[in-house]
Parts: structure tokens; sequence; C-alpha cells
């Protein structure tokens, strides 16, 4: 094996991705004294947060509507198609006020009301009453709400003095001989050096793995890598099979135009110009939860109702709206539309497709951010050392299908969670007990062996080919045929891996590598993806199987958690979903019908 | 006595030609700079001609497709792939912008690809940016104010209020402006560049923060504030479609207002 030079850091915490949870999480702990480590592979402003859109989900009630949390809970179950878990929904939409406010106060130039309050609009699945009528419930700042967001996060981590590893890239979890967490290896792109951190706590904050898709309005770096360590720690990711697809993503570039353009009034059309949303949500309509637009429009394009030359998308419309509207409250898309597609929003609708947009699943968690397994009976049992937050966590506060805005809520709400979390459990200052040479060995030994891969198949062939297999049989609609023959062929694309070839050998800022490492990563969650959706025979939100066309609460109201070992082997178990709530300010919301 | 030559590794050299593999009726030749500190080598260009037909639209479709089938060892910072992130900047067709933004149909003949212009080059169009981001945390770009909104809610502000910061925060600190900037090109070190002054004038915008003055006095400097010489590369270049020189001069503005 190389000799590679290792530095050696302690703090009392570290934390891994700098999102917005990322983000969120190292302020509170640096702000409440804790010595906190924030590495990122990316500078923070550039991670994905930023492209977030839409707005930020808090019943503030700017809007004189008498919105509560409680609607906001109601919808977010019914959204989650009743996997997801009550207790972790209820501590969310109640702690979303105080955190938003928090959000203003830390200076998110959130757009604003005539009263000079948070503007708020509407967004798909968030109602009042218990879905009697929409809500505007959706904070914005203009439609770059994630920006705004992850901007001002930054700045206050900058005020606080946080200390960060910028494009750093985390290798794997350092996991003592009792398999708890004692810290991360990462490797520093700009020189080559490995840098070994010690944490009482690792939070893992590394964000959603959209690239396993060929077509995703994730980012590229949008790799999981955080939930492949999770995987390499001989620990279960949960609920893999939930991937939600987003209604509208430019057909062809597949970059997102939010959901909020629908709240601000825009609508879809078939080929006939008919507004078909109304025939399958008749009160919700365009915004409907993101599964059903998504299925719907599928459904429409399946039946030769499509637009286009090959009929093969839809048409989404904001021509009807004031230009002036536009221009204050879409102002991204409607760039976004021009540089894109070439349209302009004002004079025609633009080209979309349901597209990759969200992993539900990820690595289970409390509302505490703590991470948890299985273990025997024990269906919580919290694995020391270790916490996760945001898309890369299944707390599960989106069970089988996520609500708009409800991600931004998600990674501040549960980033400052870990931080009051760590704040209180962890010791500042704490010694840190010696580690057995071996387990850095292990991670560099891998690290060494893709350094140094001279098969003859290059990274970006392997990447097409797990990604046209994922796209094709973990589609929006999936069958029992369809998946079977998926799991198979990402199998064997799995295996081809061995063959992998990189061309550069440099330490410096080898993007050949961390490409490599990433498609690595990519693949051991492609595989528990397409495994999980394989087993799970029944249609629950984002999960549709034109086999098993219901929902079945008697044997499938659970999540998966599934475990991979190092020959891609994997096991399966599943954990209860917590119908109970976190206290009794709220009912449980017994399980229904989904009707919008 | 002064010495008058280059100084090592300066000239750029002529590269390696990766020639189409297959037939095309649509070529187009990507000139790349390429430079890696691992060898003692000089900077070079490489050539790689690619299909157009079989390619994305944007210049960053072509970085992707030729590090995809060509040439892996290719490095360039690159993210979201949709102009939010800033990952991507660098020099295309002799004008700084986000590769993921800019148009392989607006560029006549071939495409030069340099990395972001004066900078220290960590590897190919990899720039050091490291100075920049110094720079942007010395103008304390937080919200800084001493009286507290009531407990549990919200600052006020008025949409015209808020409007006063609209073409300001919405920059993605691509830093495309400051390094098309002559003034920063000489004075780097000193003069903060125009991407970090609008971040400086977001803030004395902004209705909720109160410490304009000293936000000001920070900037009374001959270097940090006045190297600016109003040639305004940077609002030509900023692939965002924002006005750092027009935040600049409302700076210089208040700075002899309160004289």
């Amino acid at each position: 094996m190389s000799e590679y030079e290792i530095i050696d850091h302690e703090h009392d915490v570290v934390v891994v991705g700098a999102g917005g949870a990322g983000l969120r999480a190292t302020l509170g702990m640096v702000s409440g004294g804790l010595k906190t480590a924030c590495i990122t592979k990316v500078f923070p402003t550039r991670s994905h947060t930023v492209a977030a859109q839409g707005g930020i989900g808090a019943a503030l009630n700017n809007m004189g509507e008498n919105d509560s949390w409680q609607f906001h809970m109601y919808d977010t179950v019914k959204g989650s198609d009743w996997l997801g878990d009550q207790d972790a929904i209820e501590y969310m939409c109640k702690e979303a006020i105080p955190s938003v406010t928090e959000l203003e106060n830390f200076g998110v130039p959130f757009s604003r009301t005539e009263e000079g309050e948070v503007y708020q609009r509407p967004f798909g699945g968030h109602t009042l009453d218990y879905g009697k009528k929409m809500a505007r419930r959706a904070c914005a700042a203009a439609d770059r709400t994630g920006h705004a967001i992850l901007h001002t996060l930054y700045q206050q981590c900058l005020k606080h003095k946080a200390e960060f590893f910028v494009e750093y890239i985390a290798l794997d979890l350092l996991m003592d001989d009792n398999g708890k967490c004692v810290g991360v290896l990462a490797l520093c792109m700009d020189d080559g050096k490995i840098h070994r951190f010690r944490g009482h706590q690792t939070v893992l904050a590394t964000g959603g793995y959209g690239r396993v898709y060929f077509s995703c309005t994730s980012a590229h770096t949008c790799t999981g890598d955080g939930n492949a360590m999770v995987l390499r720690a001989g620990l279960p990711l949960q609920d893999m099979e939930f991937v939600q697809f987003h209604p509208t993503g430019v057909y062809g570039a597949g970059v997102l135009i939010t959901e909020g353009s629908r709240g601000e009034g825009g609508y879809l059309t078939n080929s006939e110009g008919e507004r078909f949303m109304e025939r399958y949500a008749p009160t919700a309509k365009d915004l409907a939860s993101r599964d059903v637009v998504s299925r719907s429009m599928t459904i429409e394009i399946n039946e030769g109702r499509g637009v286009g030359p090959n009929k093969d998308h839809i048409f989404m419309h904001l021509e009807h709206i004031d230009p002036a509207t536009l221009h204050m409250r879409l102002p991204g898309i409607s760039e976004t539309a021009k540089i894109f597609c070439g349209v302009d929003v004002t004079k025609e609708p633009i080209p979309v497709l349901p597209t990759v947009h969200y992993n539900m699943g990820g690595i289970p968690t409390n509302y505490n951010g703590e991470v948890v397994t299985r273990k025997g009976n024990d269906q919580n049992a919290v694995v020391s050392g270790l916490m996760a937050i945001g898309e890369a966590a299944c707390v599960s506060v989106h069970g089988a299908n996520r609500l708009g805005t409800n991600s931004l809520l998600d990674i501040v709400v549960f980033g400052r969670a870990a931080a009051q979390r760590a704040l209180k459990i962890v010791e500042k200052g704490a010694s840190h007990a010696p580690l057995s040479k071996h387990v850095t060995d292990k991670i560099l030994a891998r690290l060494d062996k893709m350094r140094y891969a001279k098969g003859d198949v290059s990274v970006g062939e392997i990447r097409n080919s797990m990604q046209n297999a994922m796209q094709k049989h973990a589609a929006v609609f999936r069958s029992n045929s369809s998946m079977n023959e998926g799991v198979k062929k990402v199998d064997k694309i799995a295996n081809s891996l061995d063959g992998v070839g990189i061309k550069d050998r440099s330490l410096i800022f080898n993007t050949d590598l961390v490409e490599a490492l990433e498609l690595e990563n990519l693949m051991q969650q492609a595989i528990v993806t397409i495994k999980s959706a394989d087993q799970r025979k029944e249609s629950r939100g984002a999960h549709s199987h034109e086999d098993y066309p219901d929902r079945d609460d008697k044997d499938w109201m659970k999540h998966t958690i599934m475990w991979l070992n190092e020959k891609n082997k994997t096991k399966i178990d599943y954990r209860d979903v917590h119908l109970n709530t976190l206290t009794n300010e709220v009912a449980s919301i017994p399980p229904a019908a989904r009707v919008y | 006595m002064a010495e008058f030559a280059l100084p090592k590794h300066s000239k750029i050299v002529k590269g390696i030609d990766y020639p189409l593999q297959s037939e095309s009726e649509n070529p187009k030749k990507v000139n790349v700079y390429r430079w890696s500190p691992d060898d003692d080598e000089n900077p070079r260009i490489d050539s790689y001609t690619i299909d157009l037909d079989d390619c994305g639209p944007m210049v960053l479709d072509a970085l992707i497709k030729i590090k995809q089938e060509v040439d892996s060892s290719l490095t360039f910072r690159r993210s979201c792939r949709e102009g939010i992130c800033g990952s991507c900047s660098m020099n295309i067709d002799g004008t700084n912008t986000l590769a993921c933004l800019k148009s392989i149909e607006d560029i006549k003949g071939d495409i030069n690809i340099y990395p972001l212009p004066h900078m220290d080059v960590v590897k190919d169009l990899v720039p050091d940016l490291t100075k920049a981001y110094a720079q942007l945390t010395s103008v304390k770009p937080w919200l800084q104010s001493d009286s507290r909104p009531e407990e549990g809610k919200s600052r006020k502000q008025s949409p015209e209020q808020r409007e006063k910061i609209d073409g300001l925060w919405e920059c993605v600190l691509c830093f495309s402006c400051t390094t098309s900037c002559p003034s920063y090109w000489w004075n780097g070190d000193k003069y903060l560049g125009p991407a970090v002054l609008l971040q400086a004038y977001r803030w004395i915008a902004d209705s909720r923060d109160e410490n304009t003055e000293e936000r000001l006095n920070d900037l009374e400097d001959t270097f940090k504030l006045y190297r600016c010489h109003t040639i305004m590369n940077c609002t030509k270049t900023c692939p965002k479609g924002l006005n750092p020189a027009k935040a600049i001069g409302e700076i210089k503005k208040l700075q002899l207002e309160r004289k």
C-alpha cells in the first residue's frame, strides 16, 4: 500500500457536508461552544441546497388563513402515504415555526407581504382544515429560497468562526471495534493528503443520491457518499425504494422548474390542451402531491396524450400570469426556461417531464438526528457516535412521498435538533480513545485500489450503464418483471466495477479518482434501491407497483431496512412505522385513502 | 538589476490533439488549457474535436463529454449544471462565465477554454479561490444588528425595502466579475474586487442591518474600494446578469454623502 501522509484532527463533533443541514448543525454546535469541524467536498455555498426554489414550509400564518402546525402535520402524514413516523412529523411541523423565524432573524432575504411579513405561497399537498382548501404555507425568497437560506447559513457560520475543511472528500467512517463511530477519514483534494478527523459525534449531512439515475434534477455532486459510508460500516439504509420524481423537470435538460410555479397559478396540459389534473385530483388539481402529479403525467403520456413530435412530454403554462408577477415571484425559473429550452414563459408553455428529484430513504434516525438500527427486537437501537440529517437521513418525516417545501424544512429543523442533541450528550474537550491502526488501513486500502485501478472500462461508461438501468427499472411505474430484470442488470453492472480504470494518478485535485469513488458509492445505493423496490409488494407513495396497485397497510405499513456486505449481497429487515405522536397536543392520524 | 524574463511556466505550449473517433457532420474543436503541478512542464493547450450531434447544448456538456469519453484526467469544477452553484466559472471564448450557462451554439469557430484569469491555478481549469473567499469574510457578510427582534417574531421589512436588495443577494460567488477586472489583476491583494463589494453593499442596502456606518468606515480605503475605476468589465461579464459596478457606485455615493 502507498504511504500516505496522515494529518490528525481532534474535535468534539465532526460534520460531514455543508449543505443546509450540515451548516445549520455546524452553526448550532459552534455557537453552543462545541469544537466542530465541517468537512465538505464543495465550497459550502455550492452545495445542492442552493438549487432549492419554491419555499420552506411553516405554518407562520402570515397570509391570514388560520393555518396551524396541526394542519401541516396532517398534510405531511397524508403526503407520506402513512409511512412517515408521526412523532418525528409532529416535531418537524411544530418546530418549523421557530426554526423558520430564526432563519429570518439570521438574515434570509425572504420575499415580503404588504404588512412586511415573510411571504408565503401555495404548494402541492399543503392544505387548510385537513384537505378542504389549499394553504399558503411555503415561505419564499422569490424562487431562489434554497440559495437565500444556504448563503445565510454560511454567513452565520462565518460570523461564529466555524472551522471548515473545504474540498475534502470523506472516504469512510472510523468505526471502532465496539461498533462505535469515532470520526471520519477524508482526502484533501487540494494536496492529496489524508486527514483523520476524530469526533465524539460524527454527523452525516451528505445529501441525496439522485445521480444513480440518468435524468435527475440533482447536481453532479449528489452521490450520497454518507449513505454508502453507512452501508460499508455494516449499518442499514431505510426505505430506499422511495424515490421522488418531480413533475416538472425541463424536458431534455432535466433541470428543475419549481412547484411554486403551479403555486403561483401555473397548470399542466396534455396534447388535447386539457388540464388533465382536474380529472385525477378534483380538489387540489395541479397542486396534488408530487407522486400523484407525476403518475398522472406518465399515464397521459402512456395513453398517447403527450405533447411534442414524439408525444413524450407535457406542457406547463405560465403565460396567463401577469408578467410583473412572474418577474417578482418566479424570476429564476423564467431565466432557466429561457436558457435551457429557449422558452419565453410570458408567451409559451414550458416542456416538462417527471424527473428524479429526491430520496425519501436514507440513514434511519430518530428525531434527535441519532442514527438507529435494528438489533433483534430493539428496532430503535442508537448507533453510538453517529448522527445523520437532511436528505441523507430517513427520520422518517417524508415516508413514501415528500411534500414540496418539507425538504428545506427537514434540513433546518433536524440540523438544529442534531446540534441541540450534541450539546446535551457531548462533553466538551473530552479526550479521544486510541484507535487501532487496522481501521485506517482498511480504508486506505480501498482508496489505493481505486487510485491505481488499471481496468479498461471508464468511470463514465459504468456510470452510464447504471444510470440507464435505474432509469428504466426503478421508474415512476414499476412491475415484478421489470424490477427482477433491473436487479439482475444492476448486479452485473456493479460487478463490472472491478474492471474500472482511471487515468489520473496524481494526488492533486484528482477528479478522476473522486468520480470513481463517487461511482462506487452510487453503485452500492443503486443495488439497495432496486432490491428494496423489488421486495415491496404494494403501491405506496412514490412506489407504484403495477402488479400490486393498492396500498396494503396490513402487510406493508413498515419501513424497509437493508444492509449490504462487501460482496454486494443484501440482507433485509423491517422497522415499525411510528403511528404514535410525540405529545398529546395532537392525536395520531389514522390511515385513510389518499384523495386530493 | 531588474530581471525582465517571464516567470517560470508562463509560456503556454501546444499540447495533444485528440481527433474525432468517428465521422461527424457537426464537429467542433475544443481547445482547453491544461496544467498540473505534478510535473515540471509548462501549461499546454490540448485540442479535442467532438461530435456536437452527440453532445448537450452547453459548454459544460462538452467538457463532461470529453472527460467521460476521451480524457478522464481533464480537471474542472462543476456541480448544479443550472447556473446556481457557481462552481464552473471559467474563461470561455474570451469571457468569464459559467460553463453550464454558456451555449455552444453562441460560439463561432473553436471553443477556447482557460481558467479564470489571474488567479493561481490548482490544476487545469481549477483556480485557487482561497484569497477571494478570505476577502469575502473580511467584509463581515452577515446581518449585523444590535436591536433584537421581538422574541419568536420575524423582523419586519416592507416590499419596497426588500426590493432594494434585489440584484444583490442572488450572487452565486463564481468570481467571474472579480477575475475580469484589470484593477483586481493589479491589486488583487488589497482591492476587494466587484464580487466582494457587491456582497458588502448587499448588507448596506438591507433595511434590517444596523451597522452601515461601520461597514462604510471599513470600506473607506484607497485600495479596498477606490481601486474600482468603473471599468465595468464586472457588469458586462456577470453570468447572472447582476450589476456589481452599480453596487460599487452606490457605496462610493454613500461615502461622499456622509462627508
